[in-house]
């Protein structure tokens, strides 16, 4: 049954040293629980045709490409907002449903052009902001782009964070970052982009999860997509168990997006059915939960077509994004 | 109802997945739903038979029959037709074979996979990835442990018949374990699967055909209980290995004691598992998913003691109950589901009442998850708060339920995770090293699991101590339940004992000696207050104490008191064994002379007798700080230490003959081992044994280590035979007690190591790693480590 608990939005709290040093994560019994959840959730059939219509509602449609163009940018918009054909969205029935995707993700310089191409859908436009992907522009200038980002109309923000205060153990330089970041945000979303692939080891994922939800992040983001490693269930799972720890003890709702590495259907069903697991039905939804992907709508698309024809398909079928 | 795109999306539900069951249910159609016995290579009509069900629908599978005598008489002999042949063939024959199997069960996972999950009940995710996996892996295993049985084991071979009865939890995996290593050793094998659950060894015999295993090597009889004991007390049967009950083991033990087939028993168990405040708590609750509620809990090894740091308790429990509450519980062909069905309807009974009995001892929580109305499901259950003397904390449940209470240091969880009758596994979690490491060796049990649980391969041991019972199955030291020592025995007759032909031997200007007991270092009178005479050929020699009860009972408390001994290092062992050579050569002429004197033996003989004898003190000594265990090659990211420990307070009946080097031959590999022993010397000569307690006295033998009682041996075999606290005994005697001791110790499951009345050349076959094997327990211990 759905949980139709009220989401609260997370402001953040001080920051419990004792809590985040108190946090451990195993990396083998993590990998033990994260290798089997595939095995252990099946969806098929119906489920999971419509589990496919749900993850193309979690999804972020992103490029971060130094050669984006306008043009680019308005194809990515138009797929985004009809992420599969009419006539499949006729021959399955759903056109109550109203597929979209969750947000069109792009550089600052492309969000005017987002902005515009998605007026009159409900669709946000999330900007990737602080120096990303590095994060090591002066922290005056990275403050400053957070906020003309949101002067332009990105209602999303996906900030990085400075990896060297994970690594060096600075957590309250962290924390005070971050919360200047959510400071800049405004009623904008702010997704912290952990660059879990550049953290070493998972108890550093862990506790730099816990700090950055202290810090008032809305969501919590695996990686950049630019680092060697991305999103994995391993770092997923350990994330995804402290926004729960945080929820437990604040009550406050924080998001979860991975980003990176997701481009099949069968792994978003992975995804979606751990977050199922150990957060429950009321993550599975764009407020809280988002797949940073661009590939990954090519294969849902696929699938679906598979489902309605009993025939498997082929990419020239559907409209590039 | 078919639900529509639109409301699943808006729900979210995880729907079915059901496996389909076609294939698997009409292969049964195909034998007729009827199966017969698998004897001699062919399957053997049975005159009986009975019904076996789906217990997750109560369905009717198939006629199962029934194991009569004739038909066990038929299977034992086509075994032992069989068995010098299999032996012939040599190791890279039967490693072919076993290669073999493991081909075919792997072309055929998917349908064992599915005949387990109707048959027994468990998840199909759990046969499909788990137990058919696990069991290929086994013979593959075993193929190369064939090939190599040469170089492995020098100066072993197979037993012979082997009667192997295996348990209904995890039936393929539990046949694999059997017969995989037993015919890779060159053993012939008369398997019975249980009751409920025969239907995968049924495939299996059908493999057997397909792969062309020579006919009679491998026998699958089909019953009950009655064709079980018709196996245990074969008399054509050399060797019994059980996996089952402790309750069942034990009448098993007492069936076969006296009867000269070596046995092995895996039983019951109640293992801690254990969680500190500095461990990951969200994997230890997942842990505990993969532990507990992994087969409906009808898991020998399961973690059902669960104990948590004090500081972390309240927050753990409530965790813990959230993650309860998104069990899945259902139709065990549903690939989605984390608990099937309990395998059969009593045995669901039997948890039932056992929780309805007893649940009000501590705080009862069981999650409101949907359970289907048909079949036998039992709810995944918590019982926290509960006193370690509460039923439920002692007893084996055998089902998906959890009893918890709570710890405050490192060394009252031990204390608690060793408060029980048995000892199969344990498991602990932290993130300190140090901890893990420490409390490893100190809980008894067989294998432990660091921040992980029920992990198990065919590369590593398995078994128990205490009442889950002796000998391990899988890794090397599995291997060493399916083949006996290369050695020549002869039947044993008593030694000369000497008339009271003269009434004192000593002139009367000698002081007499005054021979005590020896226990907790120190000399001690008889607590009976007589003593006996002992006389050589010449007449009376002095008197020996007339040990009872009450002194076994001293001498094994003196023993537990020595339990740091387990943990000193062989370095330090090794010191004290050259140190009692080198004491035992200054005292060689008194000995010699108190040898002659009390056996009359000829004095070239004697000082072979002493010259062996500082010669084995010394091999053991060489061996303290060498018989150290191996790292298993496993497929996790870490290392599995098989640990060599010391069993404990071991007792030992020295052989009657050779009074010095029978002795030596027995105390020096206990001591250079770790255990602390109540020995009792030979029955005609102990005068000599007690001589030797001047050089333990002055060769730093720790106090309690060593503990010689004499006396009237059959009396004191029954206290040691009996005594709980009495983890192994030895029997080298000549006064026919083996078969004794082994029924006698079944009440507390005790290893036993018999001579039935057999006897060896202690000269030249008394020493080295069949000693060393039989005074340690191997213990795996499970590290994954990762960052």
């Amino acid at each position: 049954m759905k949980n139709n608990e009220k989401i609260i939005a997370n402001i953040g709290t001080e920051l419990d040293l004792d809590w985040v040093l108190m946090t451990q994560a195993n990396t083998s019994a993590i990998e033990r629980r994260a290798n089997n959840i595939g095995n252990r959730r099946s969806i098929k059939k119906q489920y999971q045709a419509a589990w496919l219509l749900k993850a193309i509602t979690l999804i972020d449609l992103t490029t971060l490409s130094g050669d984006d163009t306008e043009k680019r940018v308005h194809r990515l918009c138009a797929k985004g907002k009809q992420p599969i054909s009419k006539l499949l969205v006729d021959e399955l029935g759903i056109q109550t449903l109203k597929i979209q995707v969750g947000a069109i993700c792009v550089y600052h310089e492309m969000v005017k052009t987002a902005v515009n191409a998605l007026k009159n859908t409900t669709i946000p436009v999330a900007a990737v902001s602080t120096g990303f992907p590095a994060g090591l522009s002066p922290l005056n200038l990275r403050i400053k782009e957070i906020k003309e980002s949101v002067k332009i109309g990105a209602s999303e923000i996906d900030i990085v964070i400075s990896r060297r205060h994970v690594l060096n153990g600075n957590w309250s330089a962290l924390y005070e970052e971050v919360k200047l970041f959510k400071q800049a945000c405004g009623n904008a979303h702010m997704k912290a982009i952990l660059a879990t692939g550049d953290l070493g080891t998972l108890r550093n994922v862990a506790r730099a999860s816990l700090v950055c939800m202290m810090a008032g992040a809305d969501f919590i983001k695996t990686s950049t997509g630019k680092e060697n490693i991305n999103s994995t269930l391993p770092v997923t799972l350990t994330m995804l168990r402290q926004i729960r720890d945080f929820h437990e003890r604040t009550g406050y709702h924080v998001g979860y997006k991975p980003a990176g590495g997701i481009s099949k259907a069968k792994d978003a069903l992975t995804y979606l059915s751990l977050i199922k697991d150990e957060l429950g039905d009321q993550w599975l939804n764009p407020d809280l939960f988002r797949f940073g992907a661009s590939s990954l709508l090519g294969d849902i698309e696929r699938q679906l077509d598979h489902f309605n024809t009993g025939q498997y398909s082929a990419n020239f079928r559907h409209g590039m994004g | 109802m078919i639900m529509t795109l639109n409301e699943i999306f808006n729900n979210m539900d995880w729907g079915t997945a059901p496996e389909n069951n076609k294939i698997a249910l009409s292969w049964i159609k195909e034998q007729d739903s009827t199966f017969n016995h698998f004897i001699g290579g062919e399957f053997v009509k049975a005159k009986n038979h009975f019904k076996t069900k789906n217990p997750a629908n109560n369905q009717f599978l198939a006629n199962i029959a029934v194991g009569s005598k004739s038909d066990v008489n038929l299977a034992v002999n086509s075994a032992l037709k069989a068995q010098k042949k299999w032996i012939q063939i040599g190791c890279h024959g039967r490693s072919r074979y076993l290669y073999a199997i493991a081909r075919l069960l792997q072309k055929h996972s998917r349908l064992f996979a599915v005949l387990e999950t109707i048959d027994n009940g468990k998840p199909i995710r759990e046969s499909r990835d788990i137990d058919i996996p696990l069991a290929i892996r086994h013979f593959y295993y075993h193929a190369g442990a064939a090939q190599l049985m040469k170089d492995n084991l020098p100066g072993y071979e197979a037993i012979g018949v082997c009667g192997q009865i295996i348990p209904w939890n995890f039936p393929l995996l539990m046949l694999a374990w059997k017969i995989a290593p037993a015919i890779a050793m060159g053993n012939t094998v008369v398997l019975k699967p249980a009751e409920y659950t025969s239907l995968t060894a049924m495939l299996f015999a059908q493999i057997c055909i397909e792969a062309n295993i020579p006919k009679g090597v491998i026998n699958i009889v089909t019953g009950d209980g009655v064709t079980g004991s018709l196996i245990t007390n074969h008399k054509l049967i050399d060797k019994i290995a059980f996996t089952g009950s402790t309750e069942v083991g034990r009448i098993i033990r007492s069936q076969t004691a006296g009867t000269g087939k070596s046995l092995t028993l895996e039983l019951g168990g109640k293992s801690p598992y254990i969680v500190f405040d500095d461990a990951d708590v969200d994997s230890a609750i997942e842990g505990l998913v993969d532990s507990i509620w992994l087969n409906q809990g009808q898991v020998c090894c399961a973690g059902s003691r669960l104990l948590v740091h004090e500081t972390i308790s309240d927050q753990f429990y409530k965790k813990l109950k959230k993650r309860m509450k998104k069990l899945r519980i259902g139709d065990p062909l549903d690939k989605s589901i984390d608990m099937g069905a309990i395998v059969d309807p009593k045995q669901l009974s039997s948890i039932s009442k056992l929780i309805k009995r007893n649940s009000h001892e501590g705080n009862f929580f069981q999650p409101n998850n949907k359970i289907p109305s048909k079949g036998c499901y039992f709810p995944p259950t918590l019982i926290t708060e509960m006193e370690p003397s509460a039923t439920l904390m002692q007893e084996e449940i055998f089902g998906p339920v959890l009893v918890s209470t709570t710890f405050r240091t490192p060394n009252e969880a031990i204390a608690l995770a060793n408060n029980t009758k048995y000892g199969l596994a344990a498991s602990i979690w932290t993130e300190n090293i140090n901890l893990a490491l420490d409390l490893a060796p100190k809980i008894q049990c067989g294998v432990v699991w660091i921040n992980s649980v029920n992990q198990f391969d065919a590369a590593a041991g398995f078994g128990g101590r205490r009442e889950s019972g002796f000998g391990r199955e899988g890794g090397s030291e599995g291997l060493l339940a399916y083949v006996k020592p290369k050695i020549k025995t002869y039947p044993l007759k008593p030694q000369r004992r000497f008339e009271k032909n003269k009434p004192k031997l000593n002139s009367y200007d000698d002081l007499d000696k005054t021979l005590k007991l020896y226990i907790g270092g120190r000399q001690v009178r008889p607590d009976s207050g007589y003593s006996n005479p002992i006389y050589g050929p010449k007449g009376l020699i002095t008197h020996v104490a007339d040990g009872n009860r009450k002194d076994i009972r001293n001498a094994v408390e003196a023993a537990h008191k020595a339990s740091a001994w387990g943990r000193s290092p062989g370095h330090l062992k090794a010191q004290i064994l050259y140190y009692l050579a080198e004491n035992l050569e200054k005292r060689s002429l008194e000995f010699t002379e108190n040898i002659m004197s009390t056996t009359g033996t000829k004095k070239e003989l004697i000082k072979k007798e002493i010259e062996t004898s500082i010669s084995r003190l010394f091999s053991y000594a060489a061996w303290a700080d060498k018989f150290d265990g191996s790292v298993h090659d496993v497929p996790i990211r870490g290392v599995t230490l098989a640990m060599n420990e010391p069993i404990g307070v071991v007792g030992a009946i020295c052989p009657e003959e050779f009074p010095l080097l029978g002795f030596i031959s027995i105390a020096a590999p206990l001591i250079a081992t770790g255990n602390r022993s109540v020995i009792i010397p030979s029955a005609s000569y102990p005068n000599i044994a007690l001589n030797f307690y001047e050089i333990l006295e002055t060769s730093d033998v720790p106090a309690g280590v060593l503990n010689i009682i004499t006396g009237f041996e059959d009396d004191l075999v029954k206290t040691l035979s009996e005594h709980h606290d009495v983890a192994a005994l030895w029997y080298f005697g000549a006064g026919k007690n083996s078969g004794k001791i082994e029924k006698l110790s079944s009440n507390s499951v005790k290893r036993t190591w018999v001579n039935n009345n057999q006897g060896r050349d202690w000269l030249s076959n008394g020493e080295g790693k069949e000693f060393l094997r039989n005074a340690t327990d191997i213990k795996n211990i499970w590290i994954p480590y990762g960052e």
